[in-house]
């Protein structure tokens, strides 16, 4: 089967311009067709994938030839699922959007659409220029959710989430010429290309200071202690729908590039600063977990208990063992499938508490709410890594990485699992239990918000059943992926 | 006792090779004298229509005669002929034309008197042509007066009106220190090379007798970039731009921002990478601390302006530092990208002001950031050219400001000045600050600005015949706005006529690493 990877790509781009030029009520439909019609796309590569096999539906051609840059998409282990998994998250949120009344419908849906394109772009490039390309571009879109649909001080929200994620992309992009500059041969061409960058190499004074500055980026996007300063006023200004997506699924994005770019091309940059990285993660992984412990809003448990959990990934990823980037990666496409529905749940919360999101207001909600008690409950179970979940198989390989590399950090790090059953129960009794809040409405979940919702909890179920379907496909490219890195720490330790 | 009129052998003129100057002066007088008929179809539309069918005429004669890889010497050597000059040229005619559009039904030509505008407009151009071919250091200080005189009376057109006389002024003197700034420096080098042509430079520096070290040179390298720093608004001697460019009828300023930076930096390619090329390693240094105040200073001081025109006169400040950055490497790919960033900043600096220039003839607020609050709702057409100039000013993908900060980061790396490159990307970060804040005005209503509220006034619209007179001049700068921004796009996506033409300009200067 040929899966072209560029209409997938653009496919969202066009029905957003197409919604541009449609009467002001059909744009959303467009653009809801066309984030389905990926998820279809990539329902068929996840059919199709060869597991024994590396990057497959290359797309190769020539774009900026002068800078070496090259229009280069493929799809491998690594990023199979993060396509899939934006392609999941967008529906549900499309489909929130759509039913609901906007402003400016037109606007909004365009931006929406193009978000998906250029994170699915960020997750298929093959280029290193053409991954910084929509890495900068996904900015925009949100920008203009944000600032434009959000509520209370959103342009400042805004404008500091904007300044701070272009803080650490456009220094990744000095790096990241650097870099093809610094790597072409004398003679050779100029080349962005990751295969390519992987087979030559830079000095390893060179490999630390640019894989610093790619660390920078990504470690803002993601976000992990110290560099989450933008976190809470963009999460409390969001739309419900931008924020679901901005903490499910742009936020892999920076740790993508670790396993995609950081790892394999500067291996010895990323030994280098190996144990600053594991800090700042067990760093995250506290402190996150506590302020998500005291925060009365609900949204910023959330935003809180992410920093937790991206605290995790990287940890799992800078283990440097092969079952800490396993388990890093399907710990991405768990903390991504739970966050988007819980978003999602927060906003069906908070519209029965009047648009109140504070956790001392609400309560009560499962009185006459089973069926949203239940998703909720599911939901919960799985954000904190219940045994029988995918989370809880993702958290336990990347403990088991931690613990190959370093027992403390290991030990640490498991306070932070129980940390996460403390936050999380305590959302779910203090929304859906105790006494119902002075303006609380307990209804049950409508039909809209239960289409959305739904599915993403059958699809947590489904991996929580059968985890080693994404397990066996991703395998190979994970190990891949931290060989090198891996490597040259045993080189380290064996000097 | 007659003269020996066979003995004087007059310098052969190439013609063909002159032509688009030819073309541009002879407009110039054209339209000088066909202003002079009253009426008020010759004024308003035979003299703006000849204007721009010299400019055109001129563009078509520089591309008959565009070669790349050739150098043609031609008027004893005192102009070169080659794709830098040309390439340049190229910008200033669509800068010229640009200006034209923009002019049109404005204020400025009106009380000036059509004829002179046009005609001064015209002899800018010229001097910007001419100063882009020079190759001998008479011709550079020609070239420098033809283009700035002209300027000077430009800013000053809007008669009644008290900052445009300011600004005229202001610029005169400045520009006039700037000026003797340079002729300084161009005698300098001569007394340390004894040579005005920029080859018998060159060669007396590739001499042994010449050391680079020379403090006699040095000095005239210090004060010619002096010069032209004055022309380039970088800092520290850009302190006339904002108050200038504010000050000046926006057409005008439109032309002023992209064809004189273009001119100015197509000479100090000529005059660094060519003439004093062999000096690299003394000037470079030099000229990359200058980058760094440059992006500095222009992005910090863009950041508290509210009138769109000042904010955008420090964005080129902070824009002329990263141009530098092309400069400073004295490399094939530094004066490429250098090239490729100054049609980019064409591009996207024109839809910017084109918007200016349409908010201003009917908001009651100027050029201030309030006369541009919720303009997506209502004026899109004009709200999503801002949008792209700015996103494409600061360095957004998909424009072509991002393809062109690339390029010259990647001149910068390649040249072994890495850090440049980061000055610039933090210089970028610091702009999104203030290029957003426009942003967020025209889209996220209702939106506060967190700056010092000015006095409440009333500025009486520009253009000022009438409210009908006003809308009906909005089609044509609305048309240049979206033309502009839709090639920002395009070639932010497809850059690939930009870099052949680019590719083509790399040829004129050999030699260089």
């Amino acid at each position: 089967m040929t899966i072209h990877l560029s209409i997938v790509l653009f496919l969202p781009l066009a029905t957003g311009l197409l919604g541009a030029f449609l009467p002001r009520e059909l744009a959303r439909w467009a653009v809801l067709a066309g984030s389905i019609a990926v998820l279809l796309y990539a329902v068929a590569l996840l059919v199709d994938f060869d597991a024994g096999g590396g990057l497959q539906y290359v797309t190769d051609d020539r774009w900026i030839p002068e800078l070496g840059v090259r229009y280069q998409l493929g799809v491998s282990g690594l990023n199979l699922f993060m396509i899939a998994l934006t392609a999941i998250a967008w529906v549900p949120c499309t489909l929130v959007a759509a039913f609901r009344e906007h402003d400016r419908p037109k606007q909004f849906f365009f931006w929406l659409a193009l978000g998906e394109t250029a994170v699915l772009g960020a997750f298929m490039a093959q280029d290193l220029a053409l991954f910084i390309v929509f890495f900068d571009l996904m900015l925009i879109p949100f920008y203009f959710m944000i600032g434009g649909w959000g509520s209370g001080d959103r342009v400042r929200a805004t404008t500091k989430f904007v300044i701070y994620t272009l803080a650490g992309s456009l220094l990744m992009l000095a790096a990241a010429v650097a870099l093809g500059v610094l790597s072409t041969p004398d003679g050779g061409e100029i080349s962005f290309s990751l295969a390519e960058l992987q087979q030559r190499s830079v000095s390893e004074g060179t490999q630390h200071w640019i894989a610093l500055l790619f660390a920078l980026a990504f470690f803002v996007k993601a976000p992990l202690f110290p560099l989450h300063g933008w976190v809470p006023e963009t999460y409390r200004s969001s739309p419900v729908v931008t924020i679901a997506l901005l903490g499910g699924v742009l936020s892999k994005v920076g740790v993508y590039g670790f396993l995609a770019i950081v790892l394999p091309i500067m291996p010895e940059g990323a030994q280098h600063w190996q144990e600053l990285f594991i800090v700042m993660a067990v760093f995250s992984i506290l402190y996150g977990s506590i302020l998500a412990f005291s925060q009365d809003n609900v949204r910023l448990v959330v935003a809180y208990s992410s920093i937790a959990q991206m605290g995790f990934i990287v940890l799992g990823i800078f283990a440097l063992e092969e079952k800490g980037a396993q388990g890093a990666l399907f710990q991405m496409l768990n903390h991504g499938l739970v966050v988007v529905p819980l978003f999602l749940i927060i906003g069906v919360i908070a519209a029965r508490a009047g648009g109140n999101e504070s956790l001392s207001a609400l309560g009560g909600m499962a009185f006459r709410a089973p069926v949203l008690a239940t998703l909720f409950l599911i939901v919960a179970f799985a954000t904190l890594a219940m045994p029988g979940s995918a989370n809880f198989v993702g958290e336990l390989l990347v403990l088991f990485g931690t613990f190959e590399h370093n027992l403390v950090y290991g030990l640490v790090a498991s306070v932070g699992v129980v940390l996460a059953a403390i936050y999380t129960i305590r959302v779910f009794q203090r929304t859906m239990h105790n006494r119902p809040g002075p303006a609380v409405e307990s209804r049950e979940i409508d039909g809209l918000n239960l289409a959305a919702v739904a599915p993403l909890v059958a699809v947590i179920v489904a991996l929580g059943v059968y985890p080693h379907f994404v397990v066996h496909r991703t395998e190979r490219a994970t190990a891949a992926a931290i060989a090198q890195a891996h490597g040259a720490g045993q080189e380290v330790a064996g000097r | 006792m007659t003269l020996p009129l066979a003995e004087i052998q007059a310098p052969v003129i190439d013609y063909k090779e002159l032509s688009p100057l030819m073309a541009t002066v002879g407009g110039s007088i054209v339209v000088l004298m066909v202003g002079l008929l009253r009426g008020r179809f010759v004024q308003t539309i035979a003299v703006p229509a000849l204007t721009k069918i010299s400019l055109v005429a001129a563009m078509g004669l520089t591309i008959w005669i565009w070669e790349p890889g050739v150098r043609k010497p031609i008027l004893e050597g005192s102009l070169t002929v080659d794709t830098l000059a040309l390439g340049i040229a190229m910008l200033v005619y669509v800068a010229g034309l640009v200006c034209v559009g923009l002019s049109w039904r404005a204020p400025a030509p009106r009380e000036a008197g059509h004829g002179e505008y046009h005609s001064m407009l015209l002899g800018s151009i010229s001097g910007m042509v001419l100063l882009a071919q020079a190759s001998d250091l008479i011709t550079v200080f020609v070239g420098i007066e033809l283009l700035s005189i002209p300027l000077y009376v430009l800013c000053a057109t809007e008669l009644r009106r008290r900052t445009s006389l300011e600004a005229g002024l202001k610029y005169l003197v400045i520009g006039s220190v700037g000026s003797a700034t340079l002729l300084y420096g161009l005698a300098l080098i001569y007394g340390a090379t004894g040579a005005m042509q920029f080859d018998s430079i060159h060669a007396a520096l590739a001499s042994d007798q010449l050391p680079v070290s020379d403090p006699l040179l040095l000095t005239g390298i210090g004060l010619i970039v002096t010069g032209l720093a004055f022309k380039a608004s970088v800092a520290p001697f850009h302190q006339w731009t904002p108050d200038v460019y504010q000050g000046a009828p926006t057409p005008i300023t439109t032309f002023m921002a992209v064809a004189t930076k273009a001119a100015a930096f197509a000479i100090a390619l000529r005059l660094l990478d060519d003439a004093l090329g062999l000096a690299q390693l003394d000037w470079g240094p030099a000229l990359a601390a200058l980058a760094t105040a440059t992006i500095v200073i222009g992005n910090v001081g863009a950041l508290a302006q509210r009138s769109l025109k000042r904010l955008l006169a420090w964005s080129s400040v902070a824009q002329a530092g990263y141009l530098l950055a092309g400069v400073v490497v004295g490399s094939t790919l530094g004066l490429q990208a250098t090239v490729f960033y100054l049609a980019v900043y064409l591009l996207m600096n024109v839809a910017a002001f084109a918007v200016v220039v349409a908010r201003e003839r009917v908001s009651e607020h100027g050029d201030d950031l309030a006369s541009f609050e919720n303009l997506g709702q209502t004026q899109p057409w004009l709200a999503w050219p801002m949008t792209i100039a700015m996103l494409s000013l600061a360095g957004v993908p998909a424009t072509a400001g991002f393809i062109g900060k690339f390029y010259l980061i990647d001149a910068a790396v390649a040249g072994d000045y890495a850090w440049l490159g980061i000055v610039i990307v933090l210089g970028a970060v610091v702009s999104f600050a203030y290029y957003l804040r426009v942003v967020a005005v025209m889209w996220m209503g209702g939106y506060e600005v967190e700056l010092p509220a000015v006095p409440p006034r009333t500025v009486r619209p520009v253009s000022g015949w009438s409210p009908v007179a006003d809308l009906r001049a909005q089609p044509e700068v609305a048309a240049i706005a979206i033309l502009f921004a839709a090639a920002t796009i395009v070639f932010g996506v497809w850059p690939d006529p930009l870099f052949d033409a680019a590719r083509d300009v790399g040829t004129a200067i050999s030699g260089l690493r």
